[in-house]
């Protein structure tokens, strides 16, 4: 029952994550990363309920609240404030970025098995599922022109290493865990502040329009 | 007493930043960051000579590292901020700022001090990580200070770029703790991770290892992840570059070298070596390639920086004891004469109105103490004597010729001639040049930012010809960091 629920959650964890390559409605992106704050969630809790342990519950609770609900809320904010609701052409069109997102996985499994073969339980076995996903968020970091859109995909990168931690370690201690939520929340609204800044000096956040610097 | 000592370099500059939260910028509290960053010095100067300390419950320790960590961070800060009040002046009246911004600008410069000495001061890998994270948030709003497109563009370009490279170093810690679990070492402090480094599962380890060098070479400036630093150098405000390049850089350098003594530890001299070789490498010429090119003398600073970490991380390649305390006082000696440069740069670029090398043709003869301090402070940055840059890069490449690492020396001192070189013809562009953009001299340099500048590259000559009593601290920490006889 436990590993089925396990598998279940990190199921859709790694689902939310290959349809992000999908869409490209940036409303949908937004709901999307969104249920993978509520997998990861999922994930937590069932990680805590096996162990008794409410901390980690409680953990897994803070957890849910900030990538399931502030996070999308912030972005969702920066969506209305920005405007056009429509990625511009991916640099990569989606059926490739489906291939690829497949050939991704292969390296993910490919790295993290020195990471498995140091304690083979059910939970260290779906690491590969959270690197994928490290690895599908730098994918769409790296070929999608809206702000947004890259902001999505560092997050995904941060909810796959929240996910392998506490799928190898039940978390980091508290202090770095609180200190990375804070940091990653600070770097979300300073770049919704950009945000807006770009849309006061472009008219848009078009990240074609970010090439004026170069050598 | 001595634990509030330990406190007081995190806690001055946040009171510093709070009083201007409260009271703005003005033409009193603009000093009040000077005398925070003095502040700062004298807490590092006192801790220097005071041993190990701890404070908050061992959350943060003060060693002779860290000690030489915040000297650096006090010494550019004081240089930055001495030149700030000027800076903004000239700014304001060229419209270019606005009350608002300048009380944004107080606030999150004390901020960002605070943060860098937090991050030196950390006991642990995730306190590191953090600070050093909220450094790259701190500023990113001081690098689009301008709000101009190019700045929002390079601020973009820094916050998600480093942020990606402190997620890659946060895997890198997430994978070294379950390392740690696995052997009974629950613990993210360094000294407990090195003193049981021998347990940890190498496997895991190489993994956790390539990602910490790889996030924190990000915020470092080292290649393949250094494409925002010209953006971002070349379009914060002046005394911001200084602090970036001056001590930003190297304080992730810093958690590179803590790093690498539980890296060596657990896995061997050979992993580390090989990977910061191959970073300097690809950062010498990355600096070299883009530095014959240039037309822009802020990016040439900044590859510059490039270049300068490029030389850190040779040195931390090579590892033994001279190289050490040679990679230390090189960043010292670049602190200073980078954060010398950065700022006689902005005075140029107020006074000009651009960054283009062509528009500052005849500068000598336009400027002439502006110019002399600007070409003074490269002559420091390309290594000759009596800067203490000289002094430092000759012992790295005397520990890398005895550490058997000839062939990376040799080709590591091969792009630096083609960078002096490189260099050496675009400032004789500028500073005698054919033809001046526009006739005329320009503004005679403020009084309160000549005093900096001068100050800066005194410092780092007087470094350069004798360490007094520096000595016994670099080499301490030299030890701390690793240092193999």
């Amino acid at each position: 029952m436990y590993i089925q629920l396990l598998d279940l959650a990190c199921g859709a964890f790694l689902l939310t994550g290959v349809l992000v390559l999908w869409r490209r409605e940036l409303s949908a992106i937004v709901w999307l990363f969104a249920l993978q704050g509520v997998a990861l969630t999922a994930l937590v809790v069932i990680l805590g309920v096996r162990q008794d342990s409410p901390e980690l519950i409680m953990i897994g609770v803070g957890v849910g609240a900030l990538r399931a609900g502030l996070l999308p809320y912030l972005m969702r904010r920066a969506l209305v404030a920005g405007g056009a609701g429509r990625e511009t052409q991916p640099l990569v069109n989606v059926a490739t970025s489906l291939l690829v997102a497949a050939a991704l996985a292969m390296l993910a499994y490919a790295l993290s098995q020195p990471l498995v073969r140091l304690s083979p339980t059910p939970a260290t076995q779906t690491v590969p599922i959270a690197l994928t996903v490290l690895l599908i968020g730098f994918f769409v970091l790296v070929t999608r022109r809206r702000a947004l859109s890259q902001l999505v995909g560092f997050l995904l990168m941060d909810n796959a290493i929240t996910a392998t931690a506490f799928l190898t370690t039940s978390g980091v201690p508290l202090v770095v865990e609180l200190g990375i939520s804070l940091d990653v929340l600070l770097a979300v609204l300073v770049l919704q502040v950009l945000t807006t800044w770009m849309c006061a000096a472009f008219g848009g956040t078009d990240l074609d329009e970010l090439r004026e610097l170069h050598d | 007493m001595d634990s509030l000592l330990v406190i007081a370099p995190v806690a001055v500059p946040v009171a510093a930043a709070c009083l201007y939260a409260v009271l703005g910028w003005n033409r009193i509290t603009a000093w009040l960051g000077t005398l925070s960053a003095a502040g700062l010095l004298a807490c590092a100067i006192a801790l220097s000579t005071a041993g190990r300390h701890d404070a908050l419950g061992g959350l943060l320790v003060s060693d002779a590292l860290s000690a030489f960590m915040l000297l650096v961070i006090g010494a550019v800060a004081l240089l930055a901020m001495a030149a700030s009040p000027a800076y903004l002046v000239t700014e304001l009246a060229a419209g270019h700022t606005g009350p608002r911004a300048m009380r944004r600008y107080g606030v999150l410069t004390q901020a960002f001090i605070a943060t860098m000495a937090l991050a030196v001061l950390a006991s642990s890998l995730g306190l590191l990580l953090v600070a050093i994270e909220a450094t790259t948030i701190l500023t990113a709003l001081l690098v689009g200070h301008r709000r101009t497109r190019q700045a929002t563009e390079a601020a973009w370009k820094y916050v998600v770029i480093c942020s990606v490279g402190i997620a890659l170093a946060l895997l890198g810690i997430v994978i070294a703790y379950y390392a740690g679990t696995h052997a009974g070492v629950a613990s993210l402090d360094w000294a407990v991770l090195a003193e049981h480094a021998g347990r940890l599962d190498p496997g895991v380890m190489r993994v956790a290892v390539m990602l910490l060098v790889l996030g924190f070479g990000a915020k470092a400036g080292l290649a393949p992840m250094h494409a925002w630093l010209p953006d971002a150098h070349s379009q914060a405000p002046a005394p911001v570059s200084a602090l970036m390049s001056g001590a930003l850089l190297s304080v992730a350098f810093y958690a590179i070298l803590r790093v690498k003594v539980i890296a060596d530890a657990a896995l061997g001299a050979g992993f580390t070596r090989a990977l910061l070789l191959i970073v300097a490498l690809a950062s010498l010429t990355v600096a070299a390639l883009l530095l014959i090119g240039q037309r822009d003398y802020k990016r040439l600073l900044a590859y510059s920086s490039i270049e300068h970490m490029g030389l850190l991380a040779l040195g931390a390649a090579i590892g033994n004891s001279l190289a050490l305390v040679a990679v230390l006082l090189h960043i010292l000696g670049h602190g200073l004469g980078k954060s010398v440069l950065f700022l006689s740069a902005g005075q140029l670029h107020q006074a000009l109105g651009s960054s283009r090398i062509h528009a500052t043709g005849g500068l000598l003869a336009r400027a002439p103490l502006l110019a002399g301090v600007f070409a003074l402070g490269l002559l420091a940055l390309l290594g000759l004597p009596p800067f203490s840059l000289f002094a430092s890069e000759l012992g790295i490449a005397r520990a890398g010729f005895d550490a058997g690492l000839g062939w990376a020396v040799t080709a590591a001192l091969v792009l630096m001639l083609l960078i002096v070189a490189a260099i050496g013809r675009h400032t004789r562009r500028m500073l005698l040049g054919g033809e001046p953009g526009e006739a005329g001299s320009l503004s005679v340099l403020p009084r309160t930012v000549a005093a900096p500048l001068v100050a800066g590259l005194a410092a780092c000559a007087v470094l350069g010809i004798t360490l007094g009593p520096l000595q016994p601290l670099l080499q301490a920490a030299a030890a701390i960091a690793g240092a193999t006889p």
